[in-house]
């Protein structure tokens, strides 16, 4: 009986200093630090990294795309919040 | 209403050519399709490790021993990309597995065919992989967003698996005789059933049309097998070989190579389980799934323990 009792991880991997943690897929573990080494066997076989996230996918809090009006919507009227919404003449330098 | 609305954004998505992502609502066709297609590609990845590994510990020399670990384990990565793809539709790796083993799930009938000689991991890797690349690279634009990044990924990858088989068979032209003559007896084996790893003619292969409506799929069968002849022909010249088709030339109005008939009852055949090593496949896969078993109970049991503490 193949039975997975491993929960899933998901996995962030920073490509190199100066860079933030991107999101690159998931695993399954028994736990955190397992998790960490599977990333690195996985993940990171060619210097793709210099530092690992493991996270328990049950963990993860997500916005669903049913959200997107309530969550994102507001944004889009919301224009003098964008530079470009503002008009300076020409022969003002350095704005 | 709400349905009609999904449907909408859904379609409107794939027209304009963006990814569909793992919450979003999507037709069950369309979630079914994937769902097999990733794991058939997971299997065959998971599969695949088999011909290759069984020549790890008889490579003839340490460098080729180093070379064809990381290829073999490469592919069980790109396996596990593979699920965790899966996996974002719903699916559950150990339930694609069972499947695997129970037959109740396919993978690609070219790893149904033994590795008789060193020259098979070399052919495997310019012709098998050369020709999982000439598929994968469309599928990198491929209209489900966790997909299409395992493709990008995976073909990162598989660019080394090519080139590393491809100097093997240098190197064994540049020996002896025998050396020569086992790369040709490996390319005689070869060629047809990589032919074949495009699947059934168009005609033939009812899903195409739906899967490329849905930008799973970018390109037919037959145009993919088209490119894969046109790439392998000055590569086999350069190596020096023959391919084992007597009506292989070129052809100058259609700006392409014409090429034989492809026997279809022998994949159908292979596919269906009768090929030469489907039997073993599958063995060896539930005897490691199996053997493997109280390592997965310990280690969760394992870890149950620890986060009791
Ligand atoms: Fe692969
Ligand atoms: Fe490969």
């Amino acid at each position: 009986m193949i039975q997975h009792e491993w929960p899933l991880y998901e996995v962030f991997v920073r490509a190199k200093r100066g860079l933030n943690h991107v999101h690159v897929g998931s695993l399954r573990a028994a736990d955190h630090e397992m998790a960490l080494h599977h990333a690195r066997d996985l993940y990171t076989r060619r210097n793709e990294g210099v530092s690992i996230w493991v996270v328990r996918s049950d963990d993860v809090v997500a916005s669903g795309p049913d959200d997107k009006d309530a969550f994102f919507a507001p944004s889009g009227d919301k224009v003098y919040r964008h530079p470009t919404h503002y008009s300076i003449p020409d022969s003002v330098p350095h704005i | 209403m709400e349905g009609v609305m999904s449907e909408q954004t859904f379609t409107a998505t794939i027209e304009k050519d963006q990814r569909i992502e793992p919450r979003d609502w999507m037709p069950d066709g369309y979630r079914k399709t994937m769902i097999r297609q990733i794991a058939q590609h997971a299997h065959s990845e998971i599969i695949g490790m088999q011909p290759e590994g069984a020549w790890i510990t008889r490579a003839p020399s340490l460098r080729r021993k180093a070379i064809l670990l990381a290829k073999v384990q490469d592919e069980a990565g790109h396996g596990l990309y593979l699920y965790s793809a899966a996996e974002t539709l719903g699916a559950d790796r150990g339930d694609l597995t069972r499947r695997l083993i129970e037959g109740r799930q396919k993978y690609s009938s070219i790893f149904n065919y033994p590795t008789l000689s060193f020259a098979d991991v070399g052919v495997i890797g310019w012709l098998v992989d050369g020709a999982a690349i000439c598929n994968q690279v469309p599928l990198c634009r491929s209209s489900y967003g966790p997909y299409a990044r395992a493709m990008i990924r995976i073909c990162k990858e598989e660019s080394f698996h090519q080139r590393q088989g491809y100097e093997l068979l240098m190197t064994m032209m540049r020996g002896t005789e025998a050396q020569r003559e086992m790369v040709q007896d490996a390319v005689n084996r070869w060629w047809w059933p990589s032919l074949m790893m495009f699947g059934p003619p168009d005609a033939e292969s009812p899903n195409t049309a739906q899967s490329m409506a849905w930008k799973i799929k970018r390109h037919t069968n037959d145009e993919l097998r088209q490119r894969f002849v046109d790439m392998s022909v000055p590569q086999a010249e350069a190596l020096g070989v023959t391919l084992p088709d007597p009506d292989l030339r070129w052809n100058d109005d259609r700006g392409h190579h014409d090429f034989g008939a492809i026997d279809w009852s022998e994949l159908k055949r292979v596919i269906s389980g009768d090929g030469p090593m489907n039997t073993e496949r599958i063995a060896n896969r539930r005897r490691a799934d199996e053997e493997g078993a109280w390592v997965r109970e310990a280690a969760a049991a394992h870890a149950g323990k620890r986060a009791a503490t």
